[in-house]
């Protein structure tokens, strides 16, 4: 039957949203203009509406969740992004995984965010809140799903959509009340932690960017130009550690599991986010510097509204389709763009208009800002910041200029380079030699006053410590390439740097170190990113040079390896073997070799054939009946390195029609100096059927040798089995199996083929071992000499092509991350500590 | 004059500087006609080309040529002007290739083959569900 209600209640909820942030973005409006009773009148009548439209997000996710966790197909939410099977733990992230749930996450985290505004502000709460409201608007429009009828326009996409209403398909017409028995599932590919943690964690952090752009706004609309600055810089500093974090847990998670290649790709979603976060690091900067010396407020005032305007542009780029095939992960059109433009070109007209609006009345220092100054350096940096930020910004939008010359009628097909990674980098790879120079130099202007004298004092020991660690370094003949030797000496020379004064202010007042902190980690990342991406090696690289044919004399290295099951190959300092596809139980740690098993009807079902042992520890008993994982496949690869020790990699591809054919997943080696980084690049696809021999005969006995394939055989028991998974019989049909024990290169396997007599005629099921390329029929049965015929036929044995690369010093990389989030979390509290304080004496 | 002006107007040269670079690295979309034109002219710019695969008249997927070792493989694409080219890829097939709706092959030519760096595939119902499946009642 089809649940209507709670759709219908979550629909209201929705409507409530809109009309609630309208209401109260015109009641904190109201309030911002007045003054006396009146305001405070408003005012709560903004808090009540704001209190009402937080209610009601909450509302729509209590539904939205209600509907998915008890699996109401009925909805177009739940059947498209939710299954009967899925783990408890990613019914959560079926709310993000579609476009209308990511916008409700995004409207949830303005909602938490408003209301702590509200309770730790005084001064700023009707200001702030009308931007706050008014952005709320924006985004409840997007999910509205309603049809204004005399202009026929349609506002936003529902999340409780039911499936009748939103297919097409033939079945409704006969059944409008049919609901699907189960969903089509969360794409398995982002069944992984990550899918859990990272779309929050990002979207908090485009949410947190709009609380010191509402302060700038608020500041030059009260024309108090100058105090938004303090309540504001704690958020910035929160907003920039968050989506930095949230940044980084998507490199790390396309490096672990979505097999990107590496870490980041510079594809132009990445780039979308990328952007704003530099200019919000820039704007922490130019903030704390207004703080201390009143000087480049204005700069400051541009950041905030660019680096808020350029999250509200990544939305833009990527949910509008208009990426189209430029991106490997842009969201489906859901018919938005518009809307979006509209969002995008209201805040930032909005935003401009304003700042222009009381620009000349912005106050300004007259003073000239000497080149030994900490204003001036940080400047620098700023624009360092802002410039890298450029760069890749102009051929992220080439699509975007492309769609404009063309509302111009001029056709631009311009594209982005052929190699993207390579031309990004050849250009950020010198903004990060700029900014860990500046990062080194600035922290030593930061605290104190210095002049030509005290300067080269000071610097002389990094200096010489620097310098010392990189001849070392150039020495082994590690690094050689010019380019590289400069990131890594700028790198080097900002840890050290700001070690030093780290050391200095834990002795003084470690309250205050979070900047040294943060520096030393973006030191790191820049050396991590150095070594795992410049240094990145391909070990499954065959340098014979292969002709592609005959007449091309071109020759190539290949960075694929083939491997034929079970026969050892060479590769760089390893030798490699392949040894079978696995399957992960789903209660159980480890994996189970496909040939240990007995399918069922329910792919999530199996039969251990045998005892299935993993690690040297049996998992499963014979005849246990357990569940899998059936989506995925691992790919066994035996390492021996040159010491004779073994490992073993298990990388996974998943057979996924949805997402377009087969996913592959890494498997990786840690060690604390590299990873060993392993993904299968090509399989036979299991819809291809196989070729076979034709089948040979084996007349044999009970317990005698034969040989199957070259390899030794023999029939260990035959039994009557009293049912047969997937036929009926009755009491007059028979059904005997086969124990059949093949002993191969590296197991011994079991064959279970069945021979059965139904309604006087015999049919025969075979059984397959993949691992050996053989298939096994019992085709004949003799009770009374007690012999029987096997029959087997042989096919080309299974492989892979797999590549393999090593990344050096990756976990420099991840390390700096966290040293940098450490940073961040330290820097947060001092500045929430300076607004709180301030508050209490009323000055806020 | 300030120094937060020079500054300024360093920055402004240094992005003016960026806009030229990247639109001398930028690459473009051309047919297989204008690429060969290009690389005969000695250019070796990668370049961008939309096309599909070529089918017989049963409307089968031909000319998908897999070398021995399974590691890389030619196929023959058919650009929008309807010009068929052999193209070479050094990997292995991508399993969803035959798949593909439209492709994009970023390359060059060497001699009279067509080099593809890399390859970017438009498949149908990416990321989304767009039918039902018959007989889940």
């Amino acid at each position: 039957m089809v649940n209507t209600f709670i759709g219908n209640l979550g629909h209201l909820f929705v409507v409530l949203t809109f009309v609630s942030s309208i209401v109260a973005a015109f009641s904190y409006f109201k309030a911002t203009q007045h003054i006396g009773p009146a305001e405070s009148e408003w005012k709560k009548n903004g808090r009540f509406a704001f209190f009402l439209h937080v209610f009601s997000v909450f509302g729509i996710i209590f539904c939205l969740y209600f509907i998915i966790s008890n699996h109401l197909f009925e909805y177009h939410y739940a059947w498209s992004h939710s299954s009967l099977k899925l783990p408890r733990e990613y019914l959560i992230s079926c709310f993000w995984e579609g476009q209308e749930g990511s916008f409700l996450l995004w409207l949830f985290w303005h909602a938490v965010l408003g209301l702590i505004l509200i309770f730790t502000n005084r001064y700023w709460e009707a200001p702030v809140m009308t931007v706050f409201a008014l952005v709320q608007a924006f985004l409840a429009s997007m999910i509205l799903g309603i049809v204004i009828p005399w202009i026929n326009l349609k506002l936003g996409s529902s999340p409780f959509i039911l499936l009748r209403d939103a297919m097409d398909a033939p079945i409704f017409k006969e059944q409008p009340d049919f609901v699907p028995e189960d969903g089509t599932g969360l794409n398995p590919l982002l069944q992984n932690y990550w899918m859990v943690i990272h779309p929050p964690t990002l979207f908090l952090g485009f949410a947190a960017s709009l609380v010191p752009f509402a302060y700038a706004m608020a500041g030059l609309w009260k024309k108090k130009y100058k105090d938004w600055i303090r309540p504001a810089l704690p958020w910035m500093i929160f907003g920039t550690a968050i989506l930095g974090l949230g940044i980084l847990m998507g490199g790390y998670w396309a490096y672990e599991t979505l097999n990107f290649g590496g870490y980041w790709n510079w594809d132009p979603v990445e780039n979308a986010v990328y952007v704003p976060w530099l200019i919000m690091v820039a704007a922490i900067h130019t903030m704390i510097t207004y703080k201390n010396s009143g000087s480049a407020l204005k700069t400051s005032i541009i950041l905030v509204i660019a680096s808020f305007i350029l999250i509200l542009y990544s939305t833009f780029l990527t949910r509008s389709g208009i990426l189209g095939d430029a991106s490997v992960h842009s969201f489906t059109d859901l018919g938005l763009s518009g809307q979006l433009l509209i969002y995008l070109m209201f805040f930032t007209i909005g935003g401009i208009t304003l700042a222009a609006a009381r620009w000349s009345a912005i106050p300004t220092t007259s003073k000239e800002i000497s080149t030994y100054s900490r204003e001036f350096w940080i400047f620098i940096g700023a624009t360092t910041l802002c410039l890298g930020g450029f760069q890749v910004l102009v051929p992220t939008s080439y699509p975007v200029i492309n769609s404009i010359a063309g509302l111009f009628g001029a056709e631009l097909s311009l594209a982005t380079p052929a190699d993207q990674i390579g031309f990004y980098s050849k250009f950020q790879l010198w903004f990060g030699v700029g900014v860990a120079l500046l990062s080194g130099t600035g922290q030593y202007f930061w605290w104190k006053k210095m002049d030509r004298k005290s300067l080269v004092k000071e610097l002389t020991t990094p200096f010489i410590l620097t310098l010392l660690i990189t001849t070392i370094i150039l020495a082994s003949g590690t690094i050689t390439k010019f380019s590289y030797i400069a990131l890594f000496t700028a790198g080097l020379y900002t840890i050290i740097a700001n070690g030093l004064i780290l050391i200095k202010m834990l002795r003084k007042n470690p309250k205050l170190s979070g900047g040294a902190i943060a520096h030393i980690g973006i030191g790191m990342i820049l050396i991590g990113i150095l070594f795992s991406s410049g240094y990145n090696k391909v070990v499954s690289l065959n340098r014979s040079g292969i002709l592609i044919s005959a007449d091309q004399p071109t020759e190539f290295n290949n960075e694929n390896l083939l491997l034929f099951i079970n026969q050892p190959k060479e590769m760089a300092e390893y030798q490699l073997q392949y040894k079978g596809e696995f399957v992960e139980p789903r209660f159980k740690k480890g994996f189970v070799n496909k040939n240990d098993i007995l399918k069922t009807r329910d792919p999530y079902t199996v039969i251990a054939k045998k005892d299935v042992v993993f690690e040297d520890r049996v998992i499963f008993k014979e005849r246990d009946t357990f569940e899998i994982f059936p989506e995925n496949t691992y790919y066994k690869i035996a390492y021996t390195n040159a010491k004779g020790k073994t490992f073993s990699l298990y990388p996974r591809a998943q057979v996924n029609p949805q997402m377009g054919g087969l996913l592959a997943s890494p498997d990786i080696n840690r060690r604390w100096d590299r990873d060993l980084y392993t993904h299968v690049s090509s399989i036979r696809s299991p819809e291809e059927p196989h070729e076979w021999s034709e089948i040979k005969e084996f007349p044999i006995g009970l317990k005698e040798r034969f040989f199957l394939n070259d390899y030794i055989a023999v029939v260990d028991s035959i039994i009557r089995v009293p049912v047969v998974d997937g036929v009926a019989l009755n009491e007059n049909d028979v059904a005997v199996k086969a124990r059949i024990k093949i002993y191969g290169e590296d197991q011994e396997y079991i064959a279970e083929p069945i021979f059965i007599i139904k309604d006087g005629k015999v049919a025969r099921l075979p059984d397959e071992i993949n691992n050996l390329g053989l298939r096994v029929y019992l085709l004949h049965i003799d009770p009374n000499t007690e012999t029987f015929t096997i029959g087997a036929n042989t096919r080309q044995k299974d492989w892979v092509v797999l590549k393999a690369m090593e990344k050096p010093l990756i976990n420099v990389l991840w390390i700096g991350t966290l040293v940098l989030m450490a940073g961040f979390t330290l820097a947060i509290y001092r500045r929430y500590d300076e607004f709180v304080k301030m508050r209490n004496k009323n000055q806020e | 004059m300030k120094t937060t002006h020079i500054i300024l107007i360093a920055a402004i040269a240094v992005a003016i500087g960026i806009i030229i670079v990247s639109a001398g690295d930028a690459s473009t979309y051309v047919t297989f006609d204008q690429a060969y034109e290009l690389a005969s002219d000695g250019k070796d710019k990668k370049i961008h080309v939309v096309g599909t695969l070529k089918r017989n008249e049963f409307g089968d997927i031909v000319g998908i040529k897999p070398t021995a070792d399974k590691i890389s493989f030619t196929f023959i694409m058919v650009d929008e002007s309807g010009k068929e080219q052999t193209v070479f890829y050094n990997n292995p097939v991508p399993p969803d290739f035959a798949r593909s709706e439209n492709i994009v092959v970023i390359g060059s030519y060497q001699e009279e083959l067509f080099i593809a760096d890399n390859i970017l595939m438009k498949c149908p119902s990416k990321y989304q569900e767009d039918e039902i499946q018959a007989g889940v009642n």
